[in-house]
């Protein structure tokens, strides 16, 4: 079966980001760029699906300027076979991506698509059900398990109770949670050999799908900084400062 | 980081990535540990050979990948150094200086027997050249290599051998005949022959957690097609692979320097003295100024090193002038980060403590800076 993989470049999760100083946004000049880490277990759950025989071919796709090739070179080197770039330098939101993601999957027709939750820019968590829904796809996200069963797919769900077991028809969208797997490095080889798989570049257009943000950021602002705790002398003064100043009881 | 690459290309920084996920997930968690054990397991040779680490820089068909990239090596290392364990690095890199005689001047059947299983992780090999009665003068070595029918018999020993007690090869420096570099050659030894002994682990100053160990030969047999080379071709061989493995000491010395500003910069935003904290103190910023300069300049010089070689010279002079300079801000810096961190800086968990010790080999191993002067010397014709 094919498996289409959706990956994002995001800021590495290690670097500290900085607020412009117009508040328009966050500055992305000479900051380490990365594929989400949502993304990076996506491409192990398809890895490994491959391996266990029971993927033929991991097809990962990208929406984004052209560096975000990138990203897909890594999940080259991780084990997918070919890449797709949706090259734009437009700002991409969610219900766009999920429409140029549906596009592709349209063209590919995967058996199943393995995508983040979520990407740790904007953290929305949306594009993989909006993919579901206008796919007309079952969708099992915050996968912590994933089985494929002949025609069926198994997904263990991490629910706010607990965990939640459902078996979706394929093709199906899933969405990872970190708890799925601990993606592999890439091997060297594997980078050199990255570099000769197929990439192709494709436009919004060629997709049929216009980038339309819906969504206008006013402002971008730093996070109050933490205040200093301080030490109470009795319950009596946790509970009156609980109630009189945190004003959360 | 993206935007100015410099030397590097994409494939290089993935590399560097993926290397630094290596020491992330399989080294920083252990590497206090296994510098107080004074060794770190066998099993990181597997590990690392499995991600690829091990085999930068060699051919395919032998288990390589990246031949003819030195850049792609150079990223390799320095992400391999952010350990913060030279003595790691050397250990785990000993092939690096063990196998490039063999790869190319070794017999094809000794090329396809060794390499290989030395690059999978499941063999261990170690270069053997300095000796108890002399280190950088290697046209003097002693240890005695006679030919007898169809093998040759060893005799002397060695000394300072990084990876010395667990190597199951070492390429061995050899007299075959007259006294001086025209007597030279390199014979592969397997750690099983008969007459073949490991001596004690080496203490040392810093460096703890490479395994290094003395050698003995006592009328060892190795047969005729164990010779690496020519025989009385070895000077030269040992000569050629100084260039890379004093380039790689020039990338450590840097990286060393490299790692202990780092700790310096955050630790000095973090200290507060006087009521403050003591990057405010034009004096400190001063100095943080004066180490991370050097530090640009030595990083700069190797890499300028680097491209030389990876354009297929053989820049000696200016190698050996790069692992001078680099090993000398090694030391510097090193010695100032302690001093900024203070008491702290005594410490062994402060971090900088090691690098500081890490720093003085730099100026001893791979030819001591005064032999480096004296190459110079000799380049400039003076």
């Amino acid at each position: 079966m094919k498996v289409l993989v959706a990956v994002k470049r995001v800021i590495d999760y290690n670097v500290k980001v900085r607020v412009k100083p117009d508040n328009t946004g966050v500055d992305l000049a000479n900051v380490k760029m990365a594929m989400n880490p949502f993304c990076e277990i996506a491409v192990e759950e398809a890895v490994r699906l491959k391996e266990k025989g029971i993927a033929s071919e991991i097809v990962a796709v990208t929406i984004g300027p052209k560096v975000s090739q990138e990203q897909l070179r890594t999940a080259l080197a991780l084990g997918a076979d070919r890449a797709i770039q949706v090259e734009t330098d437009d700002e991409v939101q969610s219900l766009d991506a999920a429409k140029m993601l549906k596009a592709v999957v349209d063209k590919e027709e995967p058996n199943l698509v393995i995508m983040g939750k979520q990407s740790i820019d904007t953290d929305n968590n949306q594009t993989g059900q909006m993919l579901a829904q206008l796919a007309g796809m079952p969708q099992g996200t915050f996968a912590s398990e994933v089985e494929v069963e002949g025609e069926k797919v198994k997904v263990t769900r991490e629910i706010d109770g607990g965990l939640l077991t459902v078996s979706l028809n394929l093709p199906a969208v899933v969405t990872t949670d970190l708890r799925l797997n601990e993606p592999r490095y890439a091997s060297l080889p594997n980078i050199m050999k990255a570099k000769k798989k197929p990439l192709e570049t494709v436009s919004p257009a060629d997709l049929g799908v216009e980038a339309a943000p819906r969504l206008k950021t006013l402002k971008v602002e730093e996070p109050q900084p933490r205040q200093p705790g301080i030490k109470v002398e009795s319950v009596e003064e946790l509970v009156d400062k609980l109630k009189n100043e945190a004003k959360v009881i | 980081m993206s935007e100015d690459r410099g030397y590097f290309n994409e494939t290089h920084e993935q590399a560097r990535a993926s290397a630094m996920r290596f020491v992330e997930r399989e080294i920083l968690p252990h590497i206090d540990d296994w510098e107080e054990a004074g060794e770190f397991p066998r099993e990181l040779y597997s590990k690392a050979a499995d991600a690829g680490l091990l085999g930068v820089g060699y051919p395919e068909a032998l288990g390589g990948s990246g031949e003819g990239d030195l850049f792609l090596k150079v990223a390799v290392s320095e992400a391999l150094m952010r350990s913060t364990s030279g003595g790691l690095v050397a250990g785990l890199g000993s092939h690096d200086i063990a196998l490039p005689p063999i790869v190319k001047w070794g017999p094809k059947a000794m090329r396809e027997r060794v390499v290989p299983e030395v690059l999978s992780g499941q063999a261990v090999a170690a270069l053997a050249i300095t000796e108890p009665g002399g280190g950088s003068d290697v046209a003097n070595l002693k240890t005695r290599a006679v030919k007898e029918g169809d093998e040759y018999r060893i005799s002397g020993s060695k000394t300072f051998i990084t990876s010395g007690h667990r190597a199951d090869y070492y390429t061995v420096a050899v007299r075959t005949g007259e006294p001086g570099h025209g007597g030279i050659s390199m014979l592969l030894v397997e750690r099983d022959r008969p007459g073949f002994t490991r001596g004690r682990m080496l203490k040392k100053t810093g460096w703890w957690a490479s395994d290094t160990a003395e050698l003995f030969f006592d009328d060892v047999r190795v047969p005729a097609e164990n010779l690496i080379g020519q025989e009385n071709g070895g000077f030269m061989v040992i000569m050629t692979n100084f260039l890379q493995e004093r380039l790689m000491l020039c990338i450590m010395g840097a990286m060393t320097a490299r790692l202990a500003l780092e700790k310096a910069m955050a630790y000095s935003r973090e200290r507060e003295a006087f009521g403050r904290s003591i990057s405010g103190f034009q004096v400190t910023r001063h100095k943080l100024v004066d180490m991370a300069t050097q530090v640009e300049l030595a990083t700069q010089y190797t890499y300028h090193c680097a491209a030389l070689m990876d354009a297929g010279k053989a820049p000696v002079k200016e190698v050996a002038m790069a692992k001078n300079y680099t090993a000398s801000v090694a030391e510097s810096v090193t010695r100032e980060a302690v001093q900024i961190h203070g008491g702290m800086g005594y410490m062994r968990e402060a971090g900088v403590e090691r690098l500081a010790r890490d720093a003085r080999i730099l100026a001893i191993g791979g030819g001591t800076t005064e032999v480096m002067k004296e190459l110079i010397a000799k380049q400039l014709k003076l």
